[in-house]
């Protein structure tokens, strides 16, 4: 069984007892104590089911690493799945519960699918979809949906608080084991700025436990006068429990910190994301131990080495009180050295080499372990625990020699430096032969901008594995990060490092060498994806080849973890299969996160009211007190309409329309973008960008104008107004402001830079009110000011209007006398208010954007978005007489000659009327006899605009139809979401009410 | 003519970090060639402030001038002053290309006050924040979180922020928690 240690535990405080809970079980660790170690020391070592199989899973690593251990914690607003129990350092009231199961953690009858396991092999998921459709929809996918998956989707609201930070460094040192703190000595006291983060709550990474000696000191000692030098410095910030999570382009870099999930109820954020631009990048990111593939190696009891080490060391725990080491490496003695100085069992060394040597074999034998030598584990004993090994010759086919009882397996297949930090823009790697690894190659650095690197890898992440190297390698790094961040190099001498020498390790990718297919099935490469040998080995006979498709065909290294464990051993096995060497078959690509990072501190403080910008105009808090139903235009909240109370929306928008015809209505049009575009060479401009005339408008006078893409595709519309001789006002749409802004901008710097024209977007200096209606003259005469009977219709003036500096614009998309009126945005509400309060004897209302829109469909008006969507062009909209010919060009003019846009096969604008008065559904198609080539029904045009026009009292609608204008009066039919209902509507004029125009000009 | 408001009314949550609207200004954007003397004259003129270099502005009292761009400049002066600002630009500059817009109206003008208003930036803000890198006297165009602003230290403890009208209550309340959040403990 595991338990807690008389001695040993260097991190946890024994007068410190932590209660917390495990599926509901009331259990006592001490602080200090990760989730795992307290589990572990309460004898728990069963946490959790795989994926696929439902195989009872145990704790494996005591890190990152970890693929197993993970848990649903905490509850309600606090809750969150899938958190690895080995990075959770533990707090009094935590409460988990393991996943992946049912009814039980003991008891989980998904492990019937372990039985079945020889028919759910390699790409079983791919090949189901061979069957019969209706398998995947009825069988297949009921069952893996609820087979699969981890832990479950949180219910309620996080109530926790998150944040970003930018920060600008000339350095970032990611790892704070020795060889990150060397680096950021070296790097600081060239006289960089360097920020140096550490992954846990503990400074000094693995020499905190394997205890080298350093500078004539003991490891413990180096790392803690090391940080209080640092801590000193001015120029190097420390950051513990903070991860680096990505490496992008441009020294761009994302790094995870945890502030209170140790701690709950701390103040503050719970989590932070790091934005951190660094001019160079130091990886001091370790290794990690790999696993061994005998049969059995996925039984609770069977570790990493090195974790069974830290268990025993950090958490005073041991695994078990009988542990067999299996290893191919000298590292692993140690494990073995630890535990039985520490007074434990272990009955053998299993060491697949034939003959190791080295003081750390010498050791191990002096304190009177059994190694024996080549020698491999045939397989594990035991279900829910390990109850023995089997041994075998490494070399042979696995036939057992013994039997050896023991209730813990630490096993040691080499380290794997974490390369991923240096992969993930780019770095390259090598295959070093003789320690079996990849490791970063400093000839191929990611680069940045200037073609240099960007990312320096140090210590045990850049293949050194003894503590003298590590230091020598990590202070050449931070010295080499600060010169080429600008720094002048100094001389620092290394620290020097004592550890124990070690002899070369054996590569072994299976054990035993030749095991048969019976034990390679059990011999597993991925923990919590449910992937073995012969899965892999599968993958390979089938053609998957490629690692890039072997991983996806197996789900190697897919899981939660990405295959940090897994990967090595995996394509090792692959290249064993298809008989290439390691490097040519090569690893698959590692992408950021390193391990996952929480959703909400990618959202940081973006939740609730400032999720997003939410844009409000002058009026916007009058409209929102006064029953505004708002609908999104952009990032704009617009008034839908204006409901009263009995009203419903439909009949708010109704009485909104009838008002505004009969009487009179107001608009908050402040939304409609306004750019002010000046110079000598303003006119040409606006030629080139409109389709009609701009140039020659009258100082005074206002005309519609469309705008194109170079596509001829119609792109925004609106009024433009000439203020003086050189100078422009175009109104855009709402949307289009910020757009059509860029677009000017992008031609005038990149096309036409010779131009003198400059373009200011005013869109916000102004509130603008639609006062819209028959009385809207009377009501705009109350107001003493201006003398508006002198404004024709498309004219603007300049001047006071109740005693607000104004400027009025008599425009109209609605049809009726109308005039829009911009006031200085500080005196927008004042405005809006003095129309509303002098309009009440002409019956003045508010209205909304759908009671703008009806308005324009009943008159026969475009809309962008509505009549276009990006494929429309103006002669489709029947809008010819706003394409000048009398330019030489604008742009999209010369798209529009191409033989498909200048053709009168297309689609083009007519307005619909239903034979029964109905409202035409939004986006429906007319349709035509026959199917296309997919089977599906021929159409020949589709609803683009849709309502019921109250003034008109029946369904009106434009669309797009077939040649649509040379048929009027033909009746069509058009589909509806109800399979086989029709509904006929009969081709017309667009314009659907006062066709002559003779209620605007009046 | 009714009196002028500022989006958010002089709105203030005071904290270790107090954030406060600062009400009305008066702004002009100013684009133009910034190399001619007549245009860095009539902005000296009109500000009694030195033309500024890239990045930088130059301020004294509620006068600033901040360099938006390699042809804009953005004049800052109490808000009644605009029309008669405008009239001496037009004056100064007739006959030349250039675009002076009143853009007061347009914009909000917030206060981040307090002795870690600069981690409270650096929360939402790209620029590189670090003391030695930026002062006052330094001026940035950049964002906040989500939308356009631009900034710069009326003093050692204070940020001035510039954002567009319609978003002041969201780049408000953003401030404000950033500031609730607390102390990063890095400036």
């Amino acid at each position: 069984m595991s338990t807690r240690l008389a001695r040993l535990g260097r991190l946890i405080d024994k007068n410190k007892p932590v209660h917390f809970t495990f599926n509901g079980k009331r259990l006592r660790g001490f602080a200090g104590d990760t989730l795992a170690s307290a589990l572990l020391a309460n004898d728990q070592m069963l946490v959790g089911r795989s994926f696929k199989y439902h195989r009872p899973r145990g704790v494996v690593a005591a890190g990152a690493e970890e693929p197993n251990g993970l848990v649903n914690l905490g509850e309600g607003a606090q809750f969150e799945p899938n958190q690895r129990i080995t990075t959770t350092e533990l707090f009094d009231g935590l409460v988990a519960k393991s996943q992946n199961h049912w009814p039980s953690l003991e008891f989980d009858v998904g492990a019937i699918n372990a039985r079945l396991s020889r028919f759910l092999p390699a790409g079983f998921y791919y090949k189901t979809f061979l069957f019969p459709r209706s398998f995947w929809k009825h069988i297949y996918e009921p069952i893996i949906r609820h087979s699969a998956g981890l832990g479950r989707a949180p219910r309620d609201r996080d109530e926790d608080t998150y944040e970003h930070f930018n920060l600008h460094v000339d350095v970032l040192v990611v790892g704070g084991g020795i060889a990150g703190l060397a680096a950021a000595k070296a790097a600081g006291e060239a006289g960089a700025r360097v920020l140096l983060i550490e992954q846990t709550a503990d400074w000094g990474g693995r020499a905190m436990v394997d205890a080298p000696q350093i500078d004539g000191m003991a490891a413990a000692d180096w790392v803690n006068s090391t940080l209080q030098v640092l801590e000193d410095m001015s120029n190097i910030i420390l950051c513990s429990r903070c991860m680096g999570a990505g490496v992008y382009d441009h020294g761009y870099a994302l790094a995870y910190e945890r502030l209170s999930d140790h701690a709950p109820d701390q103040d503050g954020p719970r989590h932070r994301l790091w934005r951190i631009r660094a001019r160079q990048i130091v990886t001091a990111t370790g290794a990690i131990e790999r696993p061994l593939s005998f049969a059995g190696n996925d039984i609770p009891g069977v570790l990493l080495a090195g974790a069974v080490r830290d268990y025993a060391v950090n958490f005073g725990v041991s695994v078990g009180d009988r542990t067999v080491v299996v290893t191919n490496n000298d590292d692993a003695y140690r494990t073995a050295i630890t535990l039985k100085e520490a007074g434990l069992e272990v009955p053998v060394i299993v060491d697949a080499r034939p003959a190791p040597e080295g003081p750390l074999i010498d050791q191990a034998r002096a304190l009177g372990i059994r190694v024996a030598t080549g020698k491999g584990i045939a397989k594990v004993l035991g279900g829910k625990r390990v109850t023995g090994v089997t041994l075998c010759a490494q070399a042979g086919e696995g036939a057992v020699l013994e039997e050896i009882a023991c209730d813990c397996v630490a096993m040691s297949g080499g380290w794997s430096p974490v390369v991923h930090l240096w992969s993930h823009c780019g770095g390259k790697l090598t295959w070093d032969d003789a320690q079996a690894m990849f490791r970063p190659d400093g000839t191929r650095p990611p680069t940045g901008a200037d073609g240099q690197g960007f990312v320096i890898a140090a210590g045990v992440a850049n293949g050194h594995l003894r503590s003298a190297d590590v230091l020598a390698d990590a202070v050449a790094a931070g010295k080499a990060a600060a010169g080429a961040a600008g720094h002048a190099q100094v001389v620092i001498p290394a620290p020097v490092a004592l550890d124990a020498d070690e002899g070369p390790l054996a590569p072994v990718w299976l054990m035993p060498q030749g095991a048969s297919y019976e034990l390679r099935a059990k011999a597993w490469l991925d923990f919590q994806n449910d992937v073995k040998v012969s899965d892999v080995q599968l993958a390979a006979q089938e053609g998957f080849e490629s690692v890039e498709h072997a991983k996806r065909y197996t789900t190697l290294g897919m899981a939660t973890d990405q295959g940090k464990l897994s990967n090595i051993n995996g394509l090792a096995v692959l290249s064993d299969a298809l008989n290439a060497a390691i490097p040519q078959v090569g690893t698959t690509t590692f992408r950021p996160p390193y391990t996952p990072i929480s959703m909400a501190a990618i959202a940081g403080a973006a939740r609730d009211e400032i999720f997003q910008p939410l844009r409000k105009t002058p009026m916007s808090d009058w409209h929102n007190s006064n029953g505004a139903d708002n609908e999104p235009v952009g990032q704009w909240r617009r008034p839908f309409a204006y409901v009263r109370e009995g009203e419903t929306v439909e009949t708010a928008v109704h009485r909104e329309v009838i008002n505004a015809r009969n009487n009179v209505g107001l608009l908050d049009a402040s939304t409609l973008g306004k750019l002010v575009v000046k110079g000598p060479d303003a006119g040409k401009f606006l030629d080139m960008l409109y389709t009609n005339m701009m140039s020659n408008l009258a100082v005074g006078k206002c005309r519609y104008g469309l705008m194109c893409s170079e596509n001829g595709f119609l792109m925004d519309d609106g009024v433009v107004a000439r203020m003086s001789d050189d100078t422009w006002l175009c109104h855009t749409t709402t949307g289009g402001a910020e757009r059509i802004h860029a677009w000017m901008e992008d031609w005038l710097q990149c096309e036409y830079w010779d131009w003198k024209v400059y373009v200011a977007n005013v869109t916000e200096q102004y509130a603008q009110i639609a006062v819209v209606g028959p009385k809207a003259r009377n009501l705009l005469d109350s107001l003493g000011g201006m003398d508006l009977s002198a404004l024709p219709f498309m004219h603007w003036q300049a001047g006071q209007i109740g005693g607000f500096d104004a400027r009025v614009f008599r425009i109209s998309f609605s049809g009726e006398l109308s005039y829009e009126i911009a006031v200085p945005a500080g005196q927008g509400r004042a405005f809006w208010d003095l129309l509303l309060a002098a309009g009440a004897e002409f019956g003045v209302m508010p209205y909304g954007t759908e009671a703008l829109h009806i308005m324009r469909a009943e008159k026969g008006f475009i809309m962008i978005g509505d009549e276009t969507d990006g494929t429309v062009i103006p002669q489709d909209l029947n809008l010819h007489w706003a394409l000048s010919r009398k330019k030489d060009d604008y742009l999209g003019r010369r798209a529009q000659e191409r033989r498909f846009m200048d053709n009168p096969d297309r689609w083009r604008l007519v307005g619909l009327e239903t034979l029964d008065g109905s409202v035409l559904p939004d986006g429906a198609y007319a349709m035509v006899e026959g199917v296309n080539a997919n089977g599906q029904r021929n159409t020949q045009g589709r609803v683009t605009s849709t309502y019921h026009s109250p003034t008109l009292g029946r369904g009106i609608a434009m669309g797009l139809v077939h040649r649509g204008p040379d048929r009027m009066g033909e009746v069509i039919s058009f589909n509806t979401v109800e399979e086989g209902k029709t509904v006929a509507a009969r081709i017309v004029d667009p314009v659907f009410y006062d066709k002559e125009g003779a209620k605007q000009n009046v | 003519m009714s009196d002028a408001v500022s989006a958010l009314q002089g709105r203030m949550v005071p904290g270790e970090v107090t954030v406060r609207e600062a009400g009305l200004r008066g702004m002009i954007t100013l684009r133009g060639d910034l190399s001619d003397a007549a245009l860095r004259a009539v902005c000296a003129e009109v500000t009694g402030c030195d033309f500024p270099d890239r990045g930088k502005i130059t301020a004294e009292g509620e006068m600033a001038l901040c360099w938006m761009s390699p042809d804009e400049i953005l004049i800052l002066l109490p808000y009644a002053q605009v029309t008669g600002a405008l009239a001496r630009n037009d004056a100064a500059l007739q006959g030349q290309h250039y675009l002076a817009e009143n853009v007061s109206d347009a914009r909000a003008l917030i206060l981040v006050e307090g002795d870690f208003a600069r981690e409270v930036m650096a929360k939402v803000t790209p620029v590189d924040l670090h003391p030695a890198q930026f002062g006052p006297g330094d001026f940035r165009r950049s964002r906040l979180s989500q939308v356009p602003a631009a900034f710069w230290m009326t003093d050692e403890d204070t940020f001035a922020v510039i954002c567009f009208r319609s978003v002041a209550e969201y780049a408000f309340d953003l401030l404000v928690a950033s500031a609730k959040a607390g102390r990063v403990g890095v400036f």
